[in-house]
């Protein structure tokens, strides 16, 4: 026990949780933690804009898999988190975001700066907590790292009044977490896994579906070894991209609504399709009703109210994916005679043929497939990708290939437009030393570019490349196919200049009109400790394909 | 999808502490699930509560409301109960109009009959405690009405399993 202010506390019981870094904004509410980090080796982060310290931390958690932390102040600092907190819990990945608040006894007032952060952020994060007594906060902050970083992860808010933060207690940080409604299931039920081996051994059209929670608990590696013993391609959504390296012959890509030709005919024809960490987005089945028509459904899961949410599985498992996909690869080799799978090892690979087909290379007009391709030539196989939300996302994901887990980050759930540039200074603050690459539209890239200034403060160099076609890609997208044409708000007249925006805040700008400018300037900026910005102007009439529209069967694939 | 529509009932321990009711019906808005009722009391142990929550559906929602509410942090144990092996009761609080002997005679020998209670009295109106399960309450209520109602107070169902399989904190 040792006797100290609620600021302090907080300092150390996150230096015990082995916190390196804090991505925030200070404010009147928050005063006494910052003065409390004054003497404190934590490195705080000063971002420009609060939404932009919670996709940081986001970004941070997702490239280390470590838990990331942000703060800020009460009412319109917590607020701002808001965005940032929305997206980590639809994507699962574990944060701590940290707010003031007013006084104690000015709870309920409508003090100035008051909000009820524990109210809003109920529905949008794991679990939340509101500090009342100082002598509570080292229980507290090893809770919330524990909740956020176990089971299916998430974000956890801490709220702390300011006199609470100068409140003097006696502190005991020797706490063993204990909670009794929250004891998260890892290891799979024997009989489960039986089912779901015994189901992968008859079959004859295996195929893998693998998504967010393969990466969260680092299940590469079982997920290879089962998929390359049952010749069973691997499908991922946005969230499983890297879960199996790209370019190995069995995977197929992402599924679902911008999904490759390989991956929604290959789950459509399925006999059995195993699921893994995913949990059946409307954007990956498509309608619903027709997903995987003929095939048993093994659904792994480690949150149990996910199993039976969207899809009724044949075999549901609660677990772990590393776990559940070891167990079940455990169970098949002691009894598999491997077959004879020629036949279904063409098909996969006639319709993996398609899908390069479509990546046209045109050195007078930059088209994005093509570009995403020349991206991934150039960059290293460590090197992160982050992206923005709308068609710079789905370029990236469908023709951007990943080799490795948490090396592609992007807001799959939420969808949050503005995510990708401050999830890349996260990314690169954990991961210094490789380059980290954020796929932007000039619609995302607006919405948060301010944090350009702490990327240059703190010299985080990041890439930006924008496929610059001065509409909400996405948006036109939509109106052109399915409005006929009629596009409106969508034209973002007033873009500014990008290559004089970046030089304004001190980072580097190139405008390139061909893949080979675009190779020049790439090379340059990988070679640059400063943070650079590609403007790569494309045209607005440019769809993302392959597309099935929303609500059909994954088997309307459109292909131009 | 074609199954049938009952009303569940479902008996939640949870901790008891501010923003736990919050919490638990904050997740029934957000996920689009109807309670018919629900109520809350402290439990066996001071720091816990019983919720009861009766919601109608099929067995494919109730099963997802179950899910859900055992992911809520704040939430200990979740069952549904069983009606036929289920002790469920409710409370309500009539007041009746009896502006002459003749009607209060008759509402005193219905609240006899029902073995209900009468708790307050006055020139012209009588309250009536009842307890029992929701029908006989419903039914009650039914006879009560052409004597004119002024005002009703139910409590919702509170419930427990019959015989041993209470759900209990484990203690260690």
């Amino acid at each position: 026990m040792s006797r100290m202010s609620g600021a302090k506390a907080l300092i150390e019981a996150l230096k015990r949780e082995k916190v390196e870094v804090i991505f925030g904004i200070p404010g009147g509410a928050i005063l006494p933690v910052y003065d409390a980090l004054y003497n404190s080796d934590i490195k705080h982060i000063l971002m420009r804009h609060e939404q932009c310290a919670a996709h940081a931390a986001d970004g941070y958690a997702r490239a280390s898999g470590r838990v990331g932390v942000c703060m800020s102040t009460s009412g319109p600092g917590a607020t701002n988190l808001v965005t940032g907190i929305a997206t980590a819990y639809m994507d699962s990945s574990p944060i701590v975001a940290i707010t003031g608040q007013v006084p104690r006894a000015f709870i309920g007032k409508d003090a100035f700066q008051e909000t009820d952060i524990i109210g809003i952020t109920t529905p949008i994060t794991k679990c939340n907590f509101q500090v009342r007594e100082a002598s509570e906060i080292p229980k507290i902050v090893k809770t919330a790292f524990y909740i956020a970083s176990t089971g299916r992860r998430g974000p956890v808010l801490i709220d702390l009044p300011r006199d609470v933060q100068t409140e003097e207690s006696e502190m005991s940080f020797d706490y063993k977490v204990e909670l009794r409604g929250y004891k998260p299931i890892y290891d799979p039920h024997p009989l489960q896994v039986e089912k779901a081996a015994n189901l992968l051994i008859q079959a004859e059209r295996p195929v893998i579906v693998a998504g967010g929670g393969v990466i969260a608990s680092d299940a590469s590696p079982e997920l290879l070894a089962l998929s390359e013993l049952l010749i069973a391609p691997v499908a991922t959504t946005l969230m499983g991209k890297g879960a199996i390296p790209e370019n190995h012959p069995l995977s197929i890509g992402m599924l679902g609504m911008h999904g490759t030709v390989a991956a929604n005919y290959l789950v459509q024809e399925a006999d059995v399709l195993l699921a893994v960490g995913t949990r059946f987005s409307d954007r990956s089945t498509g309608n619903i009703k027709t997903f995987c028509p003929n095939g048993k459904i093994i659904h792994v899961d480690i949150d149990a109210s996910e199993i039976g949410k969207n899809i009724k599985p044949y075999v549901p498992i609660v677990a772990d994916a590393k776990r559940a996909l070891k167990a079940i690869y455990d169970r098949i080799v002691e009894k598999f005679n491997r077959k004879e799978r020629s036949t279904w090892f063409n098909r996969i690979q006639e319709l993996k043929r398609m899908h390069e087909e479509l990546i046209k290379s045109d050195n007078e007009r930059i088209r994005p497939p093509a570009l995403m391709a020349e991206i991934r030539n150039i960059l290293p196989n460590d090197a992160i990708i982050t992206t923005e939300v709308g068609q710079n996302q789905m370029w990236a994901a469908l023709y951007l290939k990943v080799y490795k887990p948490r090396k592609f980050i992007s807001s799959g759930g939420l969808g949050t437009m503005g995510f990708g540039f401050p999830a890349a200074i996260g990314a690169k603050v954990a991961c210094p030393d490789v380059p980290v690459v954020d796929i932007a539209g000039d619609g995302s890239f607006l919405m948060t570019e301010q944090d350009l200034a702490s990327s240059i403060a703190w010299k985080i160099p990041i890439i930006v490349v924008i496929l610059n076609n001065l509409v909400l890609g996405m948006v036109a997208q939509w109106q052109r196919l399915f409005y006929g044409r009629r596009y409106f708000a969508v034209e973002l007249k007033g873009i500014p200049d990008f290559v004089k925006l970046a030089e304004a805040y001190g980072a580097q700008g190139f405008r390139v009109q061909s893949i080979d400018e675009f190779r020049r300037a790439f090379k340059e900026a990988l070679n640059s400790d400063v943070t650079t910005v590609i403007d790569v102007p494309i045209s607005p009439e440019e769809n993302v394909l392959p597309m099935v529209p929303p609500g059909q069967d994954l088997k309307n694939v459109m292909l131009s | 999808m074609g199954e049938e529509k009952k009303t569940y009932m479902i008996s939640a321990l949870v901790e008891h502490r501010p923003g736990v009711l919050y919490s638990i019906s904050n997740m029934f808005r957000r996920r689009g699930f109807n309670i018919e009722s629900i109520s809350v009391g402290e439990a066996e142990q001071p720091d816990l509560a019983r919720m009861t929550i009766t919601i109608k559906g099929d067995e494919t929602l109730v099963e997802q409301v179950v899910k859900q509410l055992k992911k809520l942090i704040c939430v200990i144990k979740v069952s549904i109960l069983d009606p036929n092996n289920t002790v469920a009761r409710e409370l309500a609080l009539i007041k009746v109009n009896t502006p002459d002997t003749k009607i209060r005679t008759d509402v005193i020998n219905y609240v006899e009959i029902f073995k209900g209670h009468i708790v307050d009295v006055s020139h012209d109106s009588l309250t009536i405690e009842i307890t029992g399960d929701t029908d006989k309450i419903s039914a009650f209520i039914e006879l009560m009405k052409p004597f004119g109602i002024k005002e009703i107070a139910r409590t919702g169902i509170a419930a427990l399993p019959r015989e041993m399989k209470a759900i209990r904190m484990e203690t260690e």
